[in-house]
């Protein structure tokens, strides 16, 4: 049956060999050499800088951090969604979808209102009697603003993993005799694997590499990886330097996923 | 018989490198029921898909009423298709699906209003135009399928275990029913089924194929009762297959025992198998039977008694009005006109190629 | 514990929706600053109107947002029904192609771009942010249709050539129909993603050229006009109410979609 369908594949497999894979290997050829053209490890090497590595450090640590609480808060909620009677998921993706349509800078400078000094939470928080948050230009902002702008790419795999399963299934292991804390570690948990990788991932990769919520909500104290690379390629123009940082961003990405892929076959 | 309509000649097809069909030559007849039956994987749905175009031979020719159509597209063919679960076209009316083949080719608005009408009466749905495929039960979704090919006055219908989706009361009364249909269209039926008692029931011929080879061309009756090799006998219906031997014509040994029967040709003492269908054995008291045996299960079936007997190490498949009970002592009998004997097959080719004749 | 997750739920909407109520409070802010309350206006609903450069940027924003999607869309489409005809591993290849823009960072797969249009040596403005954008809407699309591709039954693409459909016919009125959900729905999303793009379009754009995203980081320094809140508070609402009146819709075709 090849009715020459091939031939419909050649727009899309050019596109994506022009648009997608070449500007990878350029990346890999900016990174790998030096302005005269010359193989150099150095703009990889460059990692090691200390203030190159305390970027790093620092974007690892918040995004990870970012990645744990989306997971904390997302997962009950996810549960308590999948556990609602019809078919919902066109409802819930539209709750989630929707704040995309209100740009994500103005959302994320939305919170600087609420979170400065004289701003509404502190506001609420003295009429309470509550000592005030002192968070804006800080690590914690940064955090609040990740968890912020990526609990919906959580939420939402986890929910089509739960989902799926078959009410049958928690139903069998209870006959089977496990109690509500057992069927849950035993069986919905491991169901929802793929899930929870999906999410780690969607979460992990842009917390990692964002440098807007930085900007944003960290003043400019706080720099991540993702500003470094930024202002190496917008600001002191050395893009060598930038394609080299931007390699090891990948080869922690790529960590990632080796790791979520390990921890599904588990 | 009518005149020949489709000749395949000697078809090859494999997917992968895998062989699916090996040199298949095929004749069919104008007016024709045929069955192509054999289990999933013998090559049957691939020779209904190259008759429709859907998949193209690696060697061989597909001649329609004298012309080549080998590489003819299937939108070019005078023939159609019911396909396995329907396929019907679920954004559409009933009216609209029936329509579809006939308003690709330009007909006129009341000559389509006609055949929807035409061949709803047929399928016994009329007044069921406006209605959308998705809310008809399965049975009545089959016949749409069907209205929807035969519009098209095809010479030849092709049809893909439409029955397999059905349960067994409805499957049974769609076969009466296609039956009706094709003495009333008057056209040739190909019929792709796994089912033997479908087959039994329906087909002027079947043919019985297995790995990519045709095993046996015949009438039902044919097929049932004079397999020619094992594959076919074990295939269609039950039935006791015992390795013997040909003393000389007409006696046959078997299990130690001698059987007269009916048979000619084989040679002497020469290895052979026997089927015995399991209606044909006769239990009868021990001393009357040529060996003896003990009925070892029964089984009630409503319209027999099922009982295994054990006779001379071999396990008797025996179905029979009579019940005899699980332990008695019988005596084993069989009318000679009841045993089948058929040439010990060396190895697969060759079986292959003692059939084709 | 009914009452414990609907409190729940209710704490975790607040946090998503508090940022885009604050936002709708501040565009009827009299006060310019953001910080200070300074009575209920509608002033910068009228002003939005003849501020030309926030204008500029929305039309930029919206054009390149539906050419993007639309591009996306069509490329998507053909290139899954090209892929349900492959083998399984070269599909599998272009698949693992395909989930490279979505997997990867946005600032790499941003400046991956701009390295290409600068080795090309392209003038960065209005074009080179429609390819970037088709190139990160691509994935989106074919990830909508293709579940739907799987689900479309072959035997009934087959059908219609049996009963006389061309290759095209056939597509057009038998698979296009069955598939319309799901490119429906990768539109939305191809449109959706590029309308809030900001990082990729930030790289991959020139001097004198801005879409809303990038206006507002300009303007995130000086001060973001209030004329911004109330261009964002009209967007928002405009799509609520869509989708409010599709949903309220009874076709049930349209459910599918969202």
């Amino acid at each position: 049956m090849k009715y020459k369908k091939n031939i419909l594949a050649a727009p899309y497999v050019l596109w994506s060999a022009l648009f997608i894979i070449i500007p990878l290997c350029m990346i890999f050829y900016y990174g790998l050499t030096d302005k005269s053209g010359a193989f150099t490890m150095e703009n990889i090497l460059a990692i090691a800088s200390v203030g190159h590595a305390k970027a790093l450090w620092r974007s690892l640590l918040l995004s990870l951090i970012s990645t744990i609480l989306c997971f904390l808060l997302a997962y009950p909620l996810a549960m308590i969604l999948a556990g609602k009677k019809g078919n919902q998921t066109g409802f819930i993706i539209l709750i989630f979808i929707l704040p995309m349509w209100m740009n994500f800078l103005l959302r994320t400078l939305a919170w600087q209102t609420l979170l400065e000094k004289t701003g509404v939470i502190n506001g609420i928080l003295s009429f309470l009697g509550l000592p005030p948050l002192r968070i804006i230009n800080t690590s914690y902002a940064i955090v609040l603003g990740m968890v912020y702008n990526f609990l919906p790419f959580m939420v939402l795999p986890l929910y089509n993993a739960l989902a799926k399963i078959d009410e049958n299934i928690i139903n069998a292991a209870k006959d089977l005799g496990a109690n509500k804390i057992q069927t849950f570690f035993r069986i919905i948990l491991p169901l929802s694997v793929p899930g929870i990788i999906s999410g780690v991932t969607m979460v992990f990769v842009p917390a990692l590499t964002t440098f807007v919520i930085s900007t944003l909500l960290g003043g400019s104290k706080v720099l991540l990886i993702g500003n470094v690379i930024e202002q190496e390629f917008t600001q002191a123009s050395n893009w060598h330097l930038g394609s080299g940082l931007s390699i090891v961003l990948m080869i922690f990405i790529i960590i990632n996923m080796l790791v979520t892929a390990l921890l599904e076959k588990e | 018989m009518q005149k020949e309509l489709i000749k395949l000649e000697h078809i090859s097809k494999s997917f992968d490198g895998q062989m699916v069909l090996d040199d298949l030559s095929l004749n069919i007849h104008e007016n024709e029921f045929m069955t192509l039956l054999g289990p999933s994987g013998c090559g049957k749905t691939t020779t209904l898909r190259i008759l429709g175009g859907f998949v193209n031979p690696d060697t061989g020719k597909v001649i329609f009423d004298g012309a080549d159509i080998t590489n003819v597209p299937p939108n070019k063919r005078h023939l159609n298709t019911v396909f396995q679960k329907y396929a019907l076209f679920t954004h559409m009316t009933i009216a609209e699906n029936i329509a579809f083949g006939l308003k690709i080719k330009n007909k006129p608005k009341s000559y389509i209003d006609d055949k929807i009408k035409y061949a709803l009466k047929l399928v016994n749905l009329e007044g069921y135009e406006k209605r959308m495929p998705d809310s008809l039960s399965g049975g009545q979704q089959q016949r749409i399928a069907i209205a929807r090919a035969i519009v098209n006055e095809p010479k030849v219908l092709l049809l893909d275990e439409p029955l397999g989706a059905l349960d067994l009361k409805l499957r049974q009364e769609m076969q009466y029913e296609l039956i009706r249909m094709k003495n009333e269209l008057g056209i040739t039926f190909i019929y792709v089924t796994h089912d033997q008692e479908e087959a039994l029931t329906m087909s002027d011929t079947i043919v019985v194929m297995n790995q990519g080879y045709i095993q046996q061309i015949g009438s039902p009756e044919s097929i049932y009762n004079e397999p020619e090799n094992a594959f076919v006998a074990d295939f269609i219906g039950d039935s006791n297959i015992i390795a013997a031997t040909m003393i000389q014509d007409k006696l046959v040994e078997i299990l130690g025992a001698r059987f007269a029967c009916v048979d000619t040709g084989f040679g002497t003492k020469k290895p052979v198998d026997v089927v015995i269908r399991p209606e044909d054995v006769e239990l009868v008291e021990p001393e009357c039977g040529t060996i003896k045996g003990v009925v070892t299960h029964l089984i009630f079936k409503g319209v027999h008694y099922e009982m295994e007997v054990m006779a001379n190490g071999f396990e008797w498949l025996v179905h029979s009005t009579v019940l005899s009970p699980v332990g008695k002592e019988v005596g084993i009998k069989v009318d000679p006109f009841n045993i089948q004997i058929m040439n010990k097959p060396e190895s697969e080719d060759e079986e292959a190629i003692a059939i084709e004749i | 514990m009914k009452f414990a997750k609907k409190i729940y739920v209710a704490l975790i909407f607040l946090f998503l929706y508090a940022p885009i109520g604050t936002l709708i409070v501040l565009s009827f802010n009299a006060s310019k600053t953001r910080s200070k309350w300074g009575g209920f206006t509608v002033k910068w609903y009228v002003s939005l109107f003849q501020d030309e450069t926030i204008l500029q940027a929305l039309g930029m924003t919206l054009l390149i947002a539906l050419l993007s999607a639309l591009a996306a869309t069509v490329i998507g489409t053909i290139s899954c029904v090209a892929m349900n005809n492959m083998k399984r591993r070269t599909r599998a290849v272009l698949m693992g192609v395909t989930n490279i823009p979505m997997l990867n960072a946005d600032i790499v797969t941003g400046i991956s771009l701009m390295l290409l249009f600068i080795s090309f040596g392209l003038r960065f403005g209005f074009g080179t942010i429609l390819l970037s954008h088709i190139t990160f809407n691509i994935p989106y699309v074919i990830l909508c249709i293709m579940p739907k591709m799987k689900q479309f039954n072959p035997s009934v693409y087959e059908a219609a050539l049996d009963l006389g459909a061309s290759h095209i016919t056939a597509f057009f009125k038998v698979m296009l129909p069955d598939l319309a959900p799901g490119i429906l729905s990768g539109f939305l999303m191809a449109f959706t993603m590029s309308l809030d793009d900001f990082i990729i379009t930030h790289f991959t754009k020139g001097a004198g050229i801005d879409t809303l995203s990038t206006k507002i980081y300009t303007e995130v320094k000086k001060g973001i006009k209030p004329e911004m809140y109330a261009l964002s508070t009209i967007i928002f609402v405009t799509v609520l109410v869509l989708l409010f009146l599709v949903n309220a819709a009874p076709d049930k075709k349209q459910d599918a979609v969202l």
